[in-house]
């Protein structure tokens, strides 16, 4: 609460306005609720923290309010961020319910609404908004995410592929793997050790209908299973939160139909 | 002389008062180092790993026509199932132990109930019937890949969703 009010003060100094070059506004304070929890303290269960920021004075994104709390508020918070331009994947958390990266969702100026901010769902925190993406990370490893292809190409130097073929890979290709769509799907809550969930299975069809990729029929095996790609049953979370506009729902079924078909 | 303009000047060797100073504030407030091994340091992170909390999930997860509609298939089709099997259990039990369940004797009761509960059995059967019916098919147009858009799944979830409230109240009171 101390250091709240300080930044408040500080707004007014004479530093501060002599730097400004807008006229001043009213401060419009928006209440945050985070989700806190430190390995340092295990016994103390995770609970939500309200933090206060005057909205007329921060970025217009969410990113921006949590690194002005850590600046300004409470050094403690815990968050990853890098490109703070949607490219890196970094900052993927559950804000107001839906799975989005921080530095792509809009502060919602209604300061009337508390604004809850979760780490991504049914994951293991590693502290406050970090979750534990080792798993993740090992199913996007075991879908083997590079080309293989048995012969070397005529030239003697590129794979080459058509236009049409290069076309087929445009919506998929663009996955920066921050985990929203997997987190999102509760079929992925409930089986994340074997399912390998919306995020990973785009990754694997992007490779099965790339032209240049000659191991299709061992991909295609490695999915055969009961687990692996059939726990998706077309909820389309994934779809609906990718904060990248990606269609995972859509690539799931078309690699249900290659199976089902080829 | 970036350094003494942005304040950092402070930190320079050349103040003794001030650098002592700064330094016991930094490590006092900045820096906190623990020197360790792989060993240990694999022991922490265990240590941590045993500790870690699930985050949120269903609780927290903002309500949304995708996940709520498949909770909804879910739920109506195992009640459903539940439904179908306890009646033809019924029945073949009736016939062995001469229960007298047969389709007149539960038709006459059926007539013997009060409209109010009536309408009740009818709803609770039509509703869940029809939402499982009309979702199963659109289950099937996803299947052949179609309707595989936002657009798509909100159009076809909503027409579900109207298709269900129609014929459920129809069967429900006719």
């Amino acid at each position: 609460m101390f250091a709240f009010k300080r930044s408040i003060i500080s707004l007014r100094s004479p530093l501060s306005r002599g730097l400004a070059t807008t006229t001043e506004k009213p401060s419009l304070i928006k209440k945050f609720k985070i989700y806190r929890w430190s390995p340092d303290k295990p016994s103390e269960k995770p609970h939500l923290q309200e933090y206060q920021v005057d909205l007329n004075d921060c970025g217009p994104m969410i990113l921006d309010a949590i690194i002005k709390i850590k600046n300004e508020q409470d050094p403690t918070l815990t968050f990853r961020r890098s490109c703070r331009e949607g490219i890196c994947g970094s900052c993927a958390m559950n804000i107001g319910g839906r799975n989005t990266l921080a530095c792509l969702c809009r502060i919602d100026r209604d300061v009337k609404k508390d604004t809850k901010i979760y780490p991504l769902p049914h994951m293991f925190v590693v502290r406050d908004l970090v979750p534990d993406l080792t798993h993740f990370y090992k199913q996007y490893k075991s879908i083997q995410p590079y080309l293989q292809r048995d012969s070397i190409p005529e030239d003697g130097k590129e794979n080459l592929q058509s236009v049409e073929d290069r076309k087929k890979l445009d919506g998929l290709y663009e996955c920066i793997l921050c985990a929203c769509c997997s987190t999102s799907c509760p079929s992925y809550w409930w089986n994340q050790q074997e399912y390998l969930g919306p995020a990973v299975l785009m990754q694997a069809y992007r490779w099965l209908i790339d032209s240049r990729d000659q191991a299709g029929r061992v991909r295609r095996e490695m999915l055969e299973n009961s687990m692996s790609m059939y726990r998706c049953h077309t909820i389309l979370n994934c779809t609906r939160t990718c904060p990248k506009g990606l269609n995972p729902g859509k690539a799931i079924a078309e690699v249900k139909k290659q199976l089902a078909f080829a | 002389m970036l350094s003494t303009r942005l304040g950092l000047g402070l930190l320079k060797p050349s103040n003794k008062f001030l650098t002592l100073k700064s330094q016991q504030i930094i490590s006092k407030r900045f820096i906190n180092q623990v020197t360790t091994t792989h060993e240990r340091e694999q022991e922490i992170l265990t240590q941590q790993r045993k500790n870690r909390p699930s985050s949120p999930h269903l609780t927290i997860y903002q309500p949304q026509l995708t996940w709520y509609v498949s909770s909804l298939h879910r739920v109506t089709g195992v009640l459903l199932a539940g439904a179908f099997y306890g009646v033809t259990v019924a029945y073949a039990a009736g016939d062995l132990f001469n229960l007298g369940i047969d389709s007149n004797s539960i038709a006459s009761y059926f007539q013997s109930l009060s409209t109010p509960t009536q309408y009740a059995i009818k709803a609770t059967a039509a509703f869940p019937f029809f939402l499982h019916a009309a979702n199963g098919v659109r289950h099937l147009i996803w299947d052949a890949g179609k309707e595989l858009t936002m657009k798509g799944v909100y159009r076809t979830g909503y027409s579900v969703l109207a298709f269900t409230a129609v014929i459920g109240t129809f069967y429900t009171f006719f």
